[in-house]
């Protein structure tokens, strides 16, 4: 059986029919910047960014739909490739609200805009994905020249009527990562790239309606999709920069799934949740609840002590004396009745090792098998 | 789940029954969507036409209630037609001869007269069932939730078996569990007949090895209470002292009224929890929980894998881990237990004790967790069972079902059918996700589902506050109508305490798994 092989930068690799450039590229690491394609939807070369140079041809090719053939013989960081790429991303950062003051500017001097933004972090003027933002990485990356003094009028109003996802347009490559995972990722459909005698911005809907008004179910794919500050969560925006933050794995507490879920926490407080993008079974995939239902924990209505009700009314207790009250009280009735007259139900939403703790006190300690939970519903 | 949610993309045929995926599993049902976008067949059957029905092949729209009448005449169809699995039924199963008799008492036409669903359409769903291989059958409590619920899931089995769609990848049969951890729940031995592990509390052998594993004597050998049967106790005082641990009893079991006055009677109650509920209202002792961000441990998934749960945060106040608690009772009765975190527990007690589990240890699961069984620390772990249709008791046993009504159908005081379960923007009760910022304005209230053709002739508006009621209780709620309700049917959830469908649910069980019958009982809608 002969063998595929290309060549990339001067270094030969094996590769199977079907594969993209792309996909031989990230197989071998090999770095190929994109912004429209997203993993697992099929690519649709919209953002241009992921040109290369094929030798010995005079165009450039777009890695993420181009198929790998034999013998091909790729450059992915050409001088025509890096010229090319520069040029779109000024492109892109020219045509919307791009104002996140880094790359190289034209002039020597610092604009006002930049001053003012290291001074107030805060400011609702600088976009809030700043520091976690694709296209301003690779901005920096490329060192990109672009005009900020003027950047284009807002055309479409920002979307904040709905009360989890922000939706900026003026600040929307329209790269369609949004439309695929809503689509073609999560499937439910809501929202689409705009037909010619739409707006011309992402449309939900058919009649171009606001989110809570389409068939979104607030997901949130959308926004974990995003490379830029188009989608927003609105319960982390301006809250951190994405180097304060620690992103601890862990499984979601809602339904049976299992969801494997990323928290970024500062300060011990978490802030936000995303999907782990490889992690079973979700590969990176949440719902409304795994994405927006984690700040329950830092309610004001949590028990923070053990309560004894005394004619009636609960009253604050120590550990000590909360303990001791139901050990003698289960200690009396299992002397006046025997131990099935104790019974328990334990937690199908806590952690295993507390059902293992609790069957084995009614077991071992008080001598009953009275323990259930809601297995069976 | 005997399969895993992996395999859901590259099915080629996904049957879904008593589901409602996009709502109670969301992530699962986007992997079934998926797969129907790769050029899968989809049949639903359900009495709602939820929204997988849009990618559905075929929507068999049975009565609430009638689905052992409705396989049962797709399996008289599949062996009177010879479309079964032969060679399957031959070699891996047994008893297909009760199963044959049984089946042969519902030709389509009875099945029809049963189930709503037309004699034609069961005929067609047999024959395609049978023309792709293998097929995933996946379903919830809408199979569960019956009075005759332990016979629905045998029903579910003996089409599978019949088929040969077990014990293959893309095959099975699949129940999605509702809880994030009731698969561990169960796994862990909080059951009153199986110690961890599914060891069996009256076998002496299993007993031992416990006894000598906590270093005490006399364990229990009787099987204990089901839930149902604790809650009757409490009246009658046979159970004096009720532990309850992280579940708001109150408000999620059938018949609330009935729940109330159970409660109350209660001499002593132990409430373990985060919040105040309605259920801590009936408590003596209120002890403050970790939750979920707060605890270091492990949740195991419907599809038996075992995920590591991490530590984000700190609990507030006084607030504790619930194994620290059970440790604390467990040493005020003279016992000194010595593990001191859930790794403890897990690595050095539950996995040693539980042969399905001795190879998970948490320096395994640091990134994706593995599936059970894995017997040893070499073993990768089982994404499906009963590999080549070898089953865990050797061969497979039709157990066929006769169909049974619900405990209450019905009539011309009650002429609706209630059916209850869950919906999207809310989890349960309430506890966690009322008290999480914008889900209470996406969901705000409960409402009362019901058909277009019925609102019609109530003359009930959109939106307008109806009564509804049964021979229990009844409640005031918001009217939706809504094309997903058939004729005849109301469809509600209890996530709020107001317009809760458990005002209304009957407490009728399912003899063997004492599962109430939430999914149907006769309801009355009036005008206010």
């Amino acid at each position: 059986m002969n063998t595929n092989t290309l060549v990339l930068n001067n270094i030969e690799y094996i590769f199977e029919d079907g594969q993209t450039i792309l996909d031989v590229a990230r197989q071998n690491r090999v770095q190929i910047p994109t912004l429209c394609y997203l993993d697992g939807v099929e690519a649709t070369g919209g953002c241009n960014i992921c040109v290369v140079e094929l030798k010995g041809e005079k165009d450039l090719v777009r890695a993420c739909c181009t198929k790998a053939e034999n013998g091909m013989n790729v450059l992915t960081q050409s001088p025509v490739v890096v010229d090319a790429r520069k040029k779109q991303l000024k492109a892109l950062l020219e045509s919307g609200n791009h104002n996140c003051s880094i790359g190289s500017s034209q002039g020597d001097s610092w604009t006002a805009f930049q001053m003012d933004s290291i001074r107030t972090e805060q400011t609702d003027a600088l976009c809030p994905r700043w520091g976690d933002c694709e296209l301003q990485n690779l901005a920096y990356e490329y060192q990109v020249q672009w005009n900020r003094d003027n950047l284009p009028e807002t055309k479409f109003p920002k979307e904040t009527v709905n009360p989890l996802i922000i939706r900026d347009f003026s600040r929307c490559i329209m790269c369609g990562r949004c439309v695929a995972a809503c689509n073609d990722i999560q499937v439910n459909r809501a929202i689409r790239m705009p037909e010619p005698s739409d707006s011309q911005h992402v449309i939900a809907g058919k009649k171009d309606v606001a989110l809570k008004d389409s068939d979104c179910v607030f997901c949130g794919e959308c926004v974990q999709a995003c490379p830029v500050g188009a989608l927003l969560e609105k319960k982390s925006q301006y809250v951190c920069r994405p180097w304060e933050v620690e992103k601890i794995r862990t499984t979601c507490p809602y339904c049976g799934v299992g969801c494997q879920q990323q928290l970024h926490v500062k300060d011990g407080k978490i802030l936000k949740v995303t999907g782990v993008e490889e992690g079973s079974p979700n590969k990176g995939r949440l719902c409304v609840k795994g994405r927006f239902g984690f700040d329950f924990i830092y309610s004001q209505e949590r028990l923070t002590t053990p309560l004894i009700k005394e004619n009636g009314v609960f009253r604050e207790a120590s550990w000590d004396e909360a303990l001791d009250l139901v050990a003698d009280k289960f200690k009396t009735i299992i002397a006046e009745s025997g131990p099935d007259a104790l019974a328990g139900v334990s937690c199908a939403r806590s952690i295993n090792e507390d059902s293992y703790q609790m069957q084995k006190l009614f077991r071992a300690v008080f001598k009953t098998n009275n323990i259930d939970h809601c297995a069976r519903t | 789940m005997t399969n895993s949610f992996a395999e859901f993309t590259d099915a080629r045929l996904i049957v879904v029954i008593g589901s409602n995926m996009t709502h109670a599993h969301p992530v699962a049902a986007t992997f079934v969507k998926n797969a129907v976008q790769k050029g899968a067949s989809l049949v639903v059957i359900d009495p709602r036409k939820h929204e997988l029905v849009d990618f559905a092949k075929m929507h068999l729209q049975l009565n609430v209630g009638s689905d052992i009448a409705l396989l049962n005449g797709i399996m008289h169809v599949l062996i009177k037609e010879n479309l079964y699995d032969k060679e399957f039924v031959e070699n891996k199963c047994t008893g297909f001869e009760a199963l044959e008799k049984v089946v042969a008492q519902y030709p389509p036409q009875e099945a029809a007269r049963i189930s709503g669903v037309s004699e034609k359409m069961i005929i067609e769903t047999a024959r395609f069932l049978s023309s792709i291989k293998p097929a995933m059958v996946c379903y919830t409590l809408g199979i569960t939730e019956h009075t005759c619920g332990k016979n629905n899931v045998m029903s579910v089995a003996n089409l599978q078996m019949l088929l040969g769609n077990l014990g293959m990848k893309y095959g099975g049969v699949n129940p999605l569990r509702g809880q994030n951890n009731v698969q561990g729940a169960c796994d862990m031995g909080a059951l009153p007949n199986v110690f961890p592990g599914y060891q069996k509390v009256d076998d002496p052998n299993a007993r031992k090895k416990f006894e000598t594993a906590w270093q005490v004597e006399n364990l229990p050998d009787k099987p204990g209470l089901m839930i149902p049967e604790m809650m009757h106790g409490l009246t009658d005082g046979k159970v004096r002292g009720f532990y309850i641990f992280g579940e708001n009893l109150a408000n999620t079991e059938p018949d609330m009224n009935k729940v109330a006055k159970e409660l109350a009677s209660a001499e002593f109650i132990v409430c373990q929890d985060l919040f105040l509920t309605e259920t801590t209202h009936f408590a003596h002792v209120v002890l403050p929980a970790a939750a979920w961000s707060e605890n270091d441990g492990t949740f195991t998934s419907s599809e038996r894998r075992v995920s590591r749960v991490r530590t984000a945060s700190q609990p507030p106040g006084q607030a504790r881990p619930n194994w620290w608690i059970f440790k604390e009772i467990a040493r005020r009765f003279g016992q000194e237990w010595t593990s001191s975190s859930a790794k403890d527990i897990w690595d050095n007690e539950f996995s040693v004790l539980a042969p399905a589990f001795g190879g998970i240890k948490y320096d395994r699961i640091e990134n994706d967790g593995l599936q059970w069984p894995c017997p040893t620390l070499d073993h990768a772990g089982t994404p499906f069972l009963h590999r080549d249709g070898n089953f865990t008791h050797g061969k497979g046993i039709f157990m066929p079902a006769i169909w049974t009504p619900p405990a209450e159908v019905p009539d011309a005081s009650y002429p609706y059918v209630l059916s209850t379960g869950r919906r999207l923007y809310h989890y349960h009760t309430r506890t966690q996700t009322g008290r999480c910022e914008g889900l209470n304005d996406l969901l705000g209230e409960e409402t009362a589902d019901i058909s277009i053709e019925d609102a019609t002739v109530l003359g009930i508006e959109q939106g307008e506050k109806i009564r509804v009621k049964s021979r229990r209780g009844e409640v005031c709620v918001t009217a939706k109508i809504t094309p997903q309700v058939p004729k005849g049917m109301v469809w509600m959830a209890f996530h709020f305490t107001e317009g809760n469908s458990n005002w209304l649910t009957n407490s009728a069980l399912d003899p063997f798994t004492m599962t109430a019958e939430y999914k149907a009982c006769a309801v009355a809608v009036e005008k206010i």
